[in-house]
């Protein structure tokens, strides 16, 4: 466990006294300190590029009343910068008063000891890896023209005080594993790019030669792309696959179920509680204690448990993602979704592992029933207009569908929807639920978490899809 | 107060001094400190005050052609001497790269002039609560019904060193305001904003300019059409426009151009947009946004036309890539720094009025550039315009072509305006394909 006291002039003492000195006429804050060490090792063009370590220590103070939040963060573990940050958070909420509620949930027991990613496989086994991982990728052919591979790991450790002493710590390793293989034949190029990873040490991903497989997925995602044509133009139907294709579910849904923007009525869905915003046999989930998944955590940025929270049951709305804020503001409990990137980012409710449950269809049954559409395999990023509703992402993997028969395969389109109304147009929810494979990244205001998604082949009756062909 | 020079060099060349002593032959460090201080606003009261203090060192050491990295926010002399022996430990083990090395020292950059790139003015919390009751004060219009406005100010210092003696460094300030709107009309909502951002505070826009442009651009959007998928002119707004040109600069980066990974890989001195664009980058722009005096390997920025009349004349190289594609550096390691089209002939009223029927674009979303093929597809929303009159709203609509096309199809006005970093006039381009219903 990190001492966080450990080499300053600041005791634990002390910054308990600054915090509740701080935070006593205020309705909640807290201080979070957070101690992470990452590295990175990339091979790139037949060589190792770069391999580089970080270190970062540091601590945001927080205090909130009614509705203002102050914050102020800083590296500088010592008694100088939290008192000089106190007096900052002092001025902001100069005339405000609130009332401190002490009372915070039983803990669950903590997912992550002793995984520490970086010190437990050596540089050297990994630099070896790599090297192993392009001389693959390279056999495979003269077609084979750049592979890019790279290790991410992470441990960060966070503790969290709180007026009256209360303190919570926990652990997070995160890892990641990614290929990328530029491919070249009669003069065009496509790339794929295939990852895994999640919260466990890099031995449990790597075994078996399971890095083959990530090499061989990045390299058919490209060989595909070689053979595709352009994509069609225009409203169709589209299925899509199961596991990562619930970015969908993630962008179109779950941004606007995140508390904040409904208790600032900003979401299209602020005002449809306990009403049907999907087809029934339509159920979605945001769990945060899932198994070693990259949205899993013991605890959230507050403090507060994580759970598996049911946002929408059967086609109707039954809770809001919340932080401790918005939850207060709302009346209602913090439902373990309070995040944050680092300590230099103030907490925002966000998602963890997203997830639409299986229905009963195959997705042979749905493919089967498309007269004229897409089938959608893989996607790269997405991106919402919470107030709009609008949310877009673009297909990585993606084949016509021709009189109920899967056809070429199309490139690089662009699919467009409406939130609120895009899951009243999934017409059949298949029975073959996937979790994606550790590679999610979510953006929100500037700052980026580790989420997950899972949901099984969906058929939605109508989308736009952005390609070229008219 | 950020740390002074004289602190931020003593602890560069204690990094360089010890990674020496340790084994290396060479090396660089930059130590970085920032304060940011921050107030937001919303539905006219005071929502969130942050401040922000950011101290940073990166070290980059070389064995020879061998080379590591590590970076740090806890600058106690104990952990940095921890990372700088773990730093070397790494190196010896990482293996050769023939094209790894320190920047020729014949180009590296020193202060020949002023940029001005530093306000010593101070905006206290008070005051930044002020202007934003203002900029809140003018953004609720009839229909808008909620607002987020803040002001952010920024002073910054860092220094550059490396073992061949450089040691060179300046401080900057920025300051920052914006306004989001939320309008509603039946069931529909829609949201925009309006933004400034400057070095100097009294560069900064009016507060009342910033509201009421952002309740003006959230109105218009009410109640949006999903138009047909066709083939048909669309106009770039300026806020859109300057994509284009990052585009260009990510696909002329050396990095990109040496990997082989980028659609204009081989096409120097190639005519790549029509006869009548010029695209330039000039790092020393009085108060740029992108100004600088060196880039982040310490090799001195000149201005560089990289497109002259359609034709690419230049790529952005570092040091590194450099060695690999056989040219030298230009200092645009880390990008480019004020870059812009040369603005065009024809007036914003008359690029509308150049076609019967154009789709003006004022947002995209997604992430649809591939810099590989060229292939460009987003989510997109803006206005119908009709004989150069703005019809009504369109969303949810894909817009879709390739790169190599859209270059060579640009017609741009003659509205230039330096905002950012990186500029471009409304831009006109012919022949993309949008698809709707």
């Amino acid at each position: 466990m990190t001492d966080f006291f450990n080499k300053t002039d600041l005791s634990r003492k002390d910054a308990e006294n600054i915090v509740s000195n701080t935070l006593n006429n205020c309705d909640d804050g807290e201080l979070y300190l957070e101690n992470s060490k990452s590295e990175s090792i990339i091979l790139d063009d037949d060589r190792i590029k770069s391999s580089s370590y970080r270190s970062d220590l540091g601590y945001g103070l927080r205090a909130i009343t009614g509705e203002v939040v102050a914050y102020s963060h800083s590296n500088e573990i010592s008694k100088n910068s939290l008192k000089q940050s106190a007096d900052n958070l002092k001025s902001t909420l100069k005339s405000k008063k609130g009332t401190y509620n002490n009372s915070i949930s039983k803990t669950n027991e903590k997912f992550y000891n002793n995984i520490n990613p970086i010190e437990k496989k050596s540089l050297n086994s990994k630099l070896e890896l790599l090297k192993e991982v392009n001389n693959y990728v390279r056999s495979k052919g003269a077609i084979v023209q750049q592979v890019t591979a790279s290790f991410a790991g992470e441990h960060k450790a966070i503790e969290i005080i709180r007026s009256g002493g209360e303190v919570l710590t926990d652990a997070r390793p995160l890892i990641r594993f990614n290929v990328s293989v530029m491919l070249e034949k009669n003069g065009k190029k496509e790339t794929g790019v295939y990852g895994i990873g999640g919260r466990q040490s890099y031995d449990e991903y790597l075994k078996n030669d399971n890095w083959k497989k990530v090499c061989d997925e990045a390299f058919r995602i490209a060989s595909v792309n070689l053979d595709s044509k352009p994509a069609p133009a225009g409203e169709m139907k589209v299925v899509l696959g199961p596991g990562w294709p619930a970015i969908l579910i993630h962008e179109a849904i779950g941004h606007g179920l995140e508390g904040d923007f409904n208790r600032k009525k900003t979401s299209a869905f602020h005002n449809l509680m306990g009403q049907k915003v999907a087809s029934e046999g339509v159920t979605i989930v945001d769990d945060g204690t899932l198994h070693q998944r990259r949205g899993s955590l013991t605890i959230d940025d507050e403090g507060t448990p994580t759970e598996k929270t049911i946002l929408i049951e059967n086609g109707i709305l039954k809770n809001f993602m919340q932080d401790r804020l918005n939850a207060r503001l709302m009346n209602t409990r913090s439902t373990g979704s309070g995040r944050r990137e680092s300590y230099k980012h103030v907490v925002l409710p966000r998602m963890r592992n997203t997830m639409m449950l299986n229905g009963k269809y195959s997705q042979e049954e749905m493919i089967r029933s498309v007269d004229k559409g897409i089938f959608a395999v893989s996607f790269g990023g997405g991106q919402v207009d919470i107030t709009s509703g609008k949310f877009v992402f673009n297909c990585t993997e993606a084949y016509e569908i021709i009189n109920g028969k899967i056809g070429s395969s199309i490139k690089g389109a662009t699919l467009i929807g409406d939130g609120p109304s895009i899951l009243k147009e999934v017409s059949l929810v298949g029975n073959n639920m996937m979790l994606d494979p550790g590679i999610g990244t979510c953006g929100k205001a500037g700052q980026g978490i580790p989420v997950g998604v899972a949901q099984p082949s969906i058929l939605i009756d109508k989308m736009t899809v952005g390609g070229t062909q008219l | 107060m950020v740390k002074d020079k004289d602190y931020l060099k003593k602890t560069a060349s204690f990094c360089i001094d010890l990674a020496k002593k340790l084994g290396a032959t060479s090396s660089s460090a930059a130590v970085m400190h920032s304060i940011s201080e921050t107030v937001n606003f919303r539905n006219k009261k005071l929502d969130e005050s942050d401040r922000s203090d950011n101290l940073g060192v990166t070290l980059t050491t070389y064995i020879g052609k061998k080379k590591s990295s590590i970076s740090s926010s806890n600058l106690s002399e104990d952990n940095i001497k921890d990372l700088i022996e773990r730093c070397i430990e790494t190196t010896k083990i990482t293996p050769e790269d023939e094209f790894n090395s320190l920047p020729d020292k014949d180009l590296l950059g020193i202060e020949t002039k002023n940029l001005n790139l530093y306000d010593d003015d101070h905006i206290s919390n008070d005051e930044k609560i002020e202007y934003l009751k203002e900029v809140e004060e003018s953004a609720f219009k009839k229909g808008i019904i909620n607002t987020e406005s803040g002001f952010s100010e920024t002073k910054s210092n860092f220094i550059l060193a490396n073992s061949d003696g450089f040691l060179n460094g300046y401080k900057s300030s920025s300051f920052s305001a914006s306004c989001v709107a939320v309008a509603k009309s039946n069931e529909n909502m829609e949201r925009d904003y309006e933004f400034t951002n400057t070095c100097h505070l009294h560069d900064m826009a009016k507060p009342d300019q910033i509201g009421s442009l952002a309740a003006k651009k959230t109105i218009q959007k009410l109640n949006p059409q999903k138009i047909e998928s066709e083939k048909i002119s669309i106009i770039f707004d300026r806020r859109i426009s300057k994509g284009i040109l990052s585009s260009l600069a990510a696909a002329i980066s050396a990095s990109s151009i040496a990997r082989g990974t980028s659609f204009l890989k081989d096409k120097i001195n190639e005519k790549i947009f029509s006869n009548t664009i010029n695209v330039y980058d000039k790092p020393d722009i009085i108060r740029g946004l992108g100004s600088s005096y060196f880039d982040t390997e310490g090799v001195k920025a000149e201005e560089l036309k990289l497109v002259d009349q359609g034709i690419l004349k230049h790529y952005l190289v570092d040091t590194y890539n450099g060695k690999k594609l056989n040219m030298q550096s230009n200092g645009r390691s880390g990008g480019t720094s004020n870059l812009f089209f040369e603005k065009g002939s024809i007036s914003y009223k008359d690029l509308l009025k150049l076609n019967h029927r154009t789709l003006y674009i004022t947002e995209t979303i997604g992430h649809g550039s591939n810099f590989v093929t060229g292939d460009y597809s987003v989510g997109a929303t803006g206005f119908m315009v009709e004989n150069g009159v703005f019809k009504y709203p369109v969303s949810e609509i894909t817009i879709a072509g390739n790169f190599k096309d859209i270059f060579k199809n640009i017609t741009l006005a003659d509205d230039l305006e330096f905002k950012y970093a990186t500029n471009a006039p409304t831009m006109l381009i012919e022949g993309m394909v949008v698809a709707g219903k």
